[in-house]
Formats: structure tokens, C-alpha cells, sequence
């Protein structure tokens, strides 16, 4: 079953092509890496899954991305998709208020009002981001007291109050330390199956790690796709050899 | 939905307010211009001020004496103290501590009680009586935070690879800081500069009582005289050259224009590096 | 060599005696407000002078009670930060987070110019415009609270738009696409995310603008009316503390002078205390 599915997607800033003809499925309920050196446009198209491009000026894109076959471009509600299309950044971003308000601001931007309901998704998202333990007595303190892999637990629970169907995941563990890493990542395993998580990566052991399927990219392009033993043991493609055999990159 | 009308709501009262800022603050301009530009007539430039012509020529005349003499007491004032505690001072001198205080204790205070305290001392305790030269350290005093805060700010901005550079080839504390440190921070303490002109042009109430309100060209700095704004005050509150007030409105709206204009091209220039 | 170090010393004790003169200044402005005015509350007794209802330095005997300027600052600058607080935190997201980038280019500018136009430019154009509008509209004469704090309004619209601004730019960008992320809306990302992360610096622009408000002199001169009684109504005239001085120092002489010059010091200690406020909000927001 594909979630997402993208046609010759092509994807301009200004007068760059970022992004050329990509064409894609993307599983439900599977962990998809995106791979590559920097600046090859892996988070670039990542960003265009919950069309997070739109607030870049200058940007444009062509050919179709479907989510659960609907152009998700052609659909005049943005935050309804973002509502469905979750994303977890690479700095903690939590906004500087309490934890319970950090999790509640998606539900109530959503129109949930109830305070008994706001208190059983803020403790739900919370417990489904393993982040639940060391929060619970602190729900009004500051998110801003907690470390930064709290704080990335936290914005993942935050993401996970809307309730969405699939988690965008950019590079979330380069700021925070190997244990905090762990943790995250043995969250995301868990996760998958309630939800469809693509996660961009520089780290090649987390994406061999966690994911079912990798996708690997060079200068805008899909250069290698397919299940991940098989992109890691034998890739079909020299440039993605050399890449992960650490020739490059 | 109810988040879209709260949305539309927001969007509306943020486009609302912008246009009545920048609205009221076009048609301050619009109206002053309008009523103002057709009183400018040579007469109102004569050198001698008389009830027939209503000159102004004298009172921009004070205005720029008086800038030029405020600047002359407050930015070597200013700036050295800004040199002191930025290339002297030992880190956690409480000298540091204490002029910081009195900058930012200065920096909020009104001009009335600036003015207040230059009649008390200048004028009365001093003797110099209503004067050029009692407004303008009155008016000094008022602009030395402001020199002293860019200056500190703008010393404080160059990197100290230059300083290190400059002792490495030998060169003494003096002259790293007139050779090496003071060209690279000028663009920012004349922005303050400018800042200050910009204040001193604008300043009527720490005027009235120590520069007095004479509207002739002062023969002396013991003389009194009457800066522009003062003298737009003069005429607005006698209530019979309004035609006249208007026409000075215009000239201290073109010089704050001006002043205005000069300091943004300062500050581009400072953000080219 | 000897020459080169005597020069050095020599301009040391220059910036030294500059950086003594600042301080001196302060001590000296404290050292004879407070001695001329000091003695003049202890003469007319402290608590009639700052609670007295009547101010009247001509009768006999006179009466020094600065109750109704005190309130008159105070009414006039309440009224000016309900309609500039607004006007200006709006203004200042337009800047920030609506307006496109050939448009800030003129209107930037346009918020410094606000800045820099003279208080009296001000007040002239308070007393032909607004006066004029508020007796239309109102009745009576027209110089009123609701005048000076319509002008005092548009005149810390600077103040408040300047430092909001970049209080709202200072907040990191990824705070906003976290929210967007979310499903959030623009206004929603704005006014709930943006807007809250930025309250310290807002709250010091409002304590900045009141300062103003409460020091700003000619132009309130020239709209409130200025009699020395008890407030009585926004479309009554008012008189500030800072009118009072100008308005009578011409004239007074001995205690009546006196009293305007302690009048000059509650002003003073009412700022004191806004700087000490503004100073601490400022700390709170760097940390």
C-alpha cells in the first residue's frame, strides 16, 4: 500500500532545479530514509511531502504529488495536509511555553476546546513519544527547561497530538547525543506502525538502523531506491556505492 | 472555522493598523506641506527677525550654533568615556558599572527636567543667565547617553584581531585605538552623531528655560537665542503668525528629512561592513 | 620613548576624567533637583503637596497640590498607550511578518521619520487637526485627554512599532515553522507562537512608550488645555506634570518656584522607576 505517490516531480528555487523528475512511491506503515550528500535535495522533497516549500520565496514546482491518491498541490487546504502530514525539525524547535500548552497548541489550532480532551492527547502523545515519564510532574514548567533530547521528544509528541497519518522526519538526531539518538530512534521502530514515517539522514548506520526502505539522491536526483539490506549490500548504482562505502560525501 | 474568521479578523486589524500609522503619519506630512509651502517667502529669511517679516533665518542660524556647539561638548565627552571603558577599563571595574548606570539613568529622563536642571545650574548657580551657551550644555547632557551608548556599542563591535594585530606590531594602547580601532568603529558613532543632531533639532522644552527664547541672531554665546523648534513654539503658542508656524513646520520637517536620510545611508553603509 | 609613554599616561587620564565627568553630570542633575526640591515638600508638607486636590500658587494663602497633574499624566498616558499599544504591536507584525519586501523599503524609513519629527511639529499639528476634529465631534473646546492621548497615541507609535519589531524578528525562524508544521495558520503561527516568544521585548517597547508619554511636554502643551484641576472627563481639559512646569517657571519665584521644581522630581522618580522596569524586562529577555 503506497501513502504517497510522486510523478516527475521537478522543483525550482528561482532559476536552480532542485529537484529533477522524481518519481516515487512512498509505503504506508514502513520507516522511508532519505539519503545523500549535502545539498543533494533530499530535505528539500521532504519538505515538499507537507508542502513546507510554499514559505520559501521564490520556489515552484511541477508534476504531482499524491497522498492517498490526491494531488496534494491541488487541494487549496494547506494545514489541513499539515494536519495530516506531521513534521519534526532538525533543532528542537519546542515554542517557548509550558510543556502541556506545547502539545495542546495542534489540537487547538484544530478546534479542540474541551480541557478533559486537550488533557487525555497531551498525556497520549506524550507516552507515545517515550517522553511521558519525565514530563508528567512538570507539565507547566517551561518546555524550554528540558534537555535537547527531551525537547526533540517533546516536539515528536507535539507532532503526534494532531494525530496525523504520516511523520516527516529532518535529520532529527544531529543536534542531540548518541543516548538521546538511541532513544529516538527505537521510538520511530515503534511508531511505524501506526504511522508512515519518512526521515532524512546524514547518519548511514541509522538508516540501514530504522528504515525499511532508502532512497538515495545525488545532485537532485533519485539515483537509488529500494529496500534498504538491498541499497546497503548491493547497490546497482557506482555513485551510491561509493556514497555509502564512505568514498564520498 | 472559527479559527478562519479569528484568521481574517487578525489579517484585517493587522492591514488596519499599518494603514493608520503610516496613514496619519502622510497626512501630517500632506498637511503641513500643503498649508505650510506657500508661506515660504524670502521675507521669512531676512537676517534681522522683526513682527513685519517673522524671520526664521535667525533661529536656524541658532540651531545650527547650538548643534554645533552641543556636539562639540557632548562627543569628545562621549566618546572618550566610551574609549575608557571599552579599551581601558579592567573587566569588572566598577567604573564600568557606574557610568553604564548613569548612561542608562540619563537615557529616559524628559527633556523638561533636563531643562530644569540647566536653569538650577547653569543659568542661576553658574550665573550665565538665559544663554547660547547654558542651552547647550543643558542640551549636551541630554545627547551624552545616546553618543556615549553607539560609541561604546560601536567600540565595542570592532574585532579584537585588529587590537591584537595593532599591539603585535609594536604600536602602544594610544595609538592602536586613534590608528586602528577608531577608523573601523566611525561609521557607527556618527550614526549616533547624527542621532543626536537629530534630538537637538527637535528639542524646545530643555531649551526655554536656559537658551531663553530671543528671537534674534545671539551677538554673544551669553546671549539668548530661540532654536528653530523653539521659535515654532514661540509662534504657534502667540497665536498670530500661524501661517509663519506652518512655514517652519515645513523647514524642521525638511531637516529631520534630511537628517533622517543621511543617517540611513550611514547605517547601510555600516551594514556593507 | 619617555615622550611616547607621557602621552599615553597623559590621554589615559583624559578618558579617565571624561568617564568621571559622565557620572559627575548625574550626581549633579540628583544633587540640585533634589536640593531645590526637596525642601519645598518638606515646606508645604509632603503629603499635601503630592495628594493636595487644589493648585493654586496665586491665592492667599497659596496651595501647592500637584494631585491633578499627577493625574493628568496618568490619564493622558493610559489614554495614548490604549491607542498606540495596539496600532503599534499590529504595525509592527505588518513590518515583520505581512509586508512585502519593496514596501518595507519605504516604510521603514517612514517609521523613523515618525521618530524624529520635532515634538512641537507635533503639537502644532495636534492643535489644527485633532482639536479642531474633537470639537466637531465631541463638543466643547476641543483641548482635551482624548486629544493629548490621540497625539500622545500617533507619537509613541515609533517607540512601540521599533522595538516590537525587532523583539518579533529576534525569535528564531524554526519557532514559526513548527508551527506551520502543525497545521497552524499564519496569523495562528503569528499571534500564538511568534507573538508570545517575543512578550518580554513587547512588554519593554509598552514600558519605553510610557516613558515617552509621561516626559513628552511641548506637544502636550499645545492639545491638553492645560487647567490645573481635577480630571474631570476624557473631553475635559487636563494639565500634565511636565505642562505645569513649563507653563508657570516663566513667572514663579520663590515657593511656587520651588513647588515646580519638586514637581520636576516626581517626574523624575516616575521615570526612574519606568527605566529600572524597562532595564529589567530587558535582562529577562536576553536570558
Amino acid at each position: 500500500m503506497e501513502k504517497f505517490r510522486l510523478s516527475d516531480v521537478s522543483l525550482w528555487y528561482n532559476d536552480f532545479k532542485a529537484l529533477k523528475d522524481i518519481t516515487m512511491d512512498i509505503a504506508a506503515n514502513e520507516v522511508t530514509a532519505f539519503i545523500g550528500p549535502s545539498g543533494c535535495g533530499k530535505s528539500t522533497l521532504l519538505k515538499s511531502l507537507n508542502r513546507m516549500n510554499d514559505l520559501v520565496e521564490g520556489c515552484r514546482i511541477t508534476g504531482s504529488i499524491q497522498l492517498d491518491g490526491q494531488d496534494i498541490y491541488k487541494d487549496p487546504n494547506i494545514n489541513g495536509l499539515r494536519k495530516r502530514v506531521g513534521m519534526v525539525f532538525q533543532k528542537p524547535n519546542p515554542f517557548p511555553m509550558s510543556i502541556y500548552d506545547n502539545i495542546a497548541f495542534g489540537p487547538r489550532t484544530h478546534g479542540v476546546k474541551s480541557r478533559l480532551m486537550l488533557d487525555d492527547l497531551v498525556e497520549k502523545a506524550l507516552r507515545d513519544a517515550a517522553v511521558w515519564e519525565e514530563t508528567k510532574d512538570r507539565l507547566k514548567k517551561s518546555a524550554l527547561s528540558l534537555s535537547g533530547g527531551q525537547q526533540q521528544r517533546l516536539c515528536i509528541a507535539r507532532a503526534l497530538a494532531v494525530e496525523p497519518q504520516v511523520l516527516l522526519m529532518d535529520e532529527p538526531t544531529s543536534a542531540l547525543d548518541p543516548i538521546s539518538t538511541s532513544k529516538i530512534e527505537e521510538l520511530v521502530t515503534q511508531l511505524k506502525e501506526r504511522y508512515t514515517i519518512v526521515i532524512v539522514t546524514h547518519n548511514m548506520q541509522q538508516a540501514t538502523r530504522i528504515s525499511d526502505k532508502t532512497a538515495f539522491f545525488l545532485l537532485g536526483e533519485l539515483v537509488e531506491y529500494g529496500k534498504t539490506e538491498q541499497v546497503f549490500s548491493l547497490p546497482r548504482d557506482k555513485r551510491c556505492e561509493d556514497y555509502i562505502t564512505g568514498r564520498f560525501g | 472555522m472559527k479559527q478562519k474568521i479569528t484568521d481574517t479578523l487578525l489579517q484585517v486589524a493587522t492591514w488596519l493598523a499599518a494603514a493608520l500609522t503610516f496613514g496619519a503619519l502622510f497626512f501630517l506630512i500632506a498637511y503641513i506641506l500643503a498649508r505650510g509651502i506657500p508661506h515660504i517667502r524670502p521675507s521669512l529669511f531676512a537676517l534681522h527677525y522683526n513682527t513685519q517679516n517673522v524671520s526664521l533665518l535667525p533661529a536656524l542660524i541658532t540651531t545650527v550654533l547650538t548643534v554645533v556647539l552641543s556636539l562639540a561638548v557632548a562627543v569628545p565627552l562621549g566618546l572618550f568615556t566610551a574609549i575608557y571603558l571599552v579599551e581601558y577599563a579592567k573587566r569588572g571595574n566598577c567604573l564600568v558599572a557606574l557610568v553604564r548606570m548613569t548612561a542608562e539613568t540619563l537615557s529616559g529622563i524628559p527633556s523638561i527636567v533636563y531643562g530644569l536642571f540647566g536653569m538650577l545650574f547653569f543659568v542661576t548657580w553658574l550665573g550665565w543667565g538665559f544663554s547660547i551657551l547654558a542651552g547647550t550644555f543643558t542640551l549636551a547632557i541630554m545627547i551624552l547617553p545616546l553618543i556615549l551608548r553607539t560609541a561604546e556599542e560601536s567600540l565595542k563591535a570592532v574585532p579584537d584581531a585588529y587590537r591584537e594585530g595593532a599591539f603585535g606590531l609594536g604600536a602602544g594602547r594610544l595609538r592602536t585605538v586613534f590608528r586602528i580601532v577608531l577608523p573601523a568603529a566611525a561609521p557607527g558613532i556618527l550614526a549616533g552623531v547624527i542621532l543626536a543632531v537629530g534630538r537637538i533639532v527637535g528639542e524646545t522644552a530643555a531649551l526655554i528655560y536656559t537658551a531663553g527664547t530671543v528671537a534674534q541672531i545671539p551677538e554673544s554665546l551669553m546671549a539668548s537665542g530661540r532654536t528653530l523648534s523653539v521659535h515654532m513654539y514661540a509662534l504657534s503658542s502667540e497665536g498670530l503668525y500661524t501661517g509663519q508656524a506652518y512655514a517652519t513646520a515645513v523647514v524642521l520637517l525638511v531637516l529631520v528629512a534630511g537628517i533622517n536620510t543621511l543617517s540611513a545611508a550611514l547605517a547601510k553603509k555600516i551594514g556593507e561592513g | 620613548m619617555r615622550e611616547q609613554s607621557l602621552r599615553e599616561n597623559l590621554m589615559k587620564a583624559v578618558f579617565l576624567t571624561s568617564a568621571l565627568i559622565s557620572i559627575l553630570t548625574v550626581a549633579l542633575i540628583c544633587l540640585f533637583l533634589f536640593a531645590n526640591g526637596i525642601p519645598a515638600m518638606g515646606k508645604i508638607g509632603f503629603f499635601r503637596f503630592l495628594l493636595g486636590r487644589e493648585w493654586s500658587p496665586s491665592d492667599l494663602p497659596p496651595a501647592f497640590g500637584i494631585l491633578p497633574m499627577m493625574l493628568g499624566s496618568l490619564y493622558v498616558t493610559a489614554g495614548s498607550i490604549l491607542i498606540g499599544v495596539p496600532i503599534g504591536i499590529f504595525t509592527a507584525v505588518f513590518l515583520a511578518k505581512v509586508c512585502p519586501k519593496p514596501l518595507y523599503r519605504v516604510l521603514k524609513p517612514a517609521v523613523d521619520l515618525l521618530a524624529g519629527i520635532p515634538s512641537v511639529v507635533y503639537g502644532f499639528f495636534g492643535l489644527v487637526t485633532i482639536v479642531p476634529m474633537v470639537r466637531r465631534m465631541f463638543g466643547g473646546n476641543g483641548s482635551s485627554i482624548l486629544a493629548a492621548s490621540l497625539l500622545l497615541g500617533l507619537m509613541i507609535l515609533p517607540t512601540i512599532i521599533g522595538i516590537t519589531e525587532s523583539a518579533i524578528r529576534a525569535v528564531p525562524g524554526e519557532l514559526y515553522d513548527g508551527a506551520v508544521a502543525l497545521g497552524a495558520s499564519h496569523e495562528r503561527a503569528v499571534f500564538r507562537v511568534l507573538l508570545p516568544a517575543a512578550k518580554s521585548g513587547i512588554l519593554a517597547a509598552v514600558v519605553l512608550g510610557i516613558g515617552r508619554a509621561i516626559g513628552e511636554t511641548m506637544a502636550v502643551i499645545m492639545v491638553a488645555g492645560n487647567q490645573a484641576r481635577m480630571p474631570e472627563g476624557i473631553l475635559k481639559g487636563v494639565r500634565t506634570l511636565t505642562a505645569n512646569i513649563v507653563l508657570e517657571m516663566g513667572y514663579a519665584a520663590e515657593l511656587h518656584r520651588e513647588a515646580l521644581i519638586a514637581t520636576g522630581v516626581v517626574l523624575f522618580v516616575f521615570i526612574l522607576l519606568i527605566n529600572l522596569l524597562f532595564s529589567a524586562l530587558r535582562k529577562e529577555g536576553r536570558s
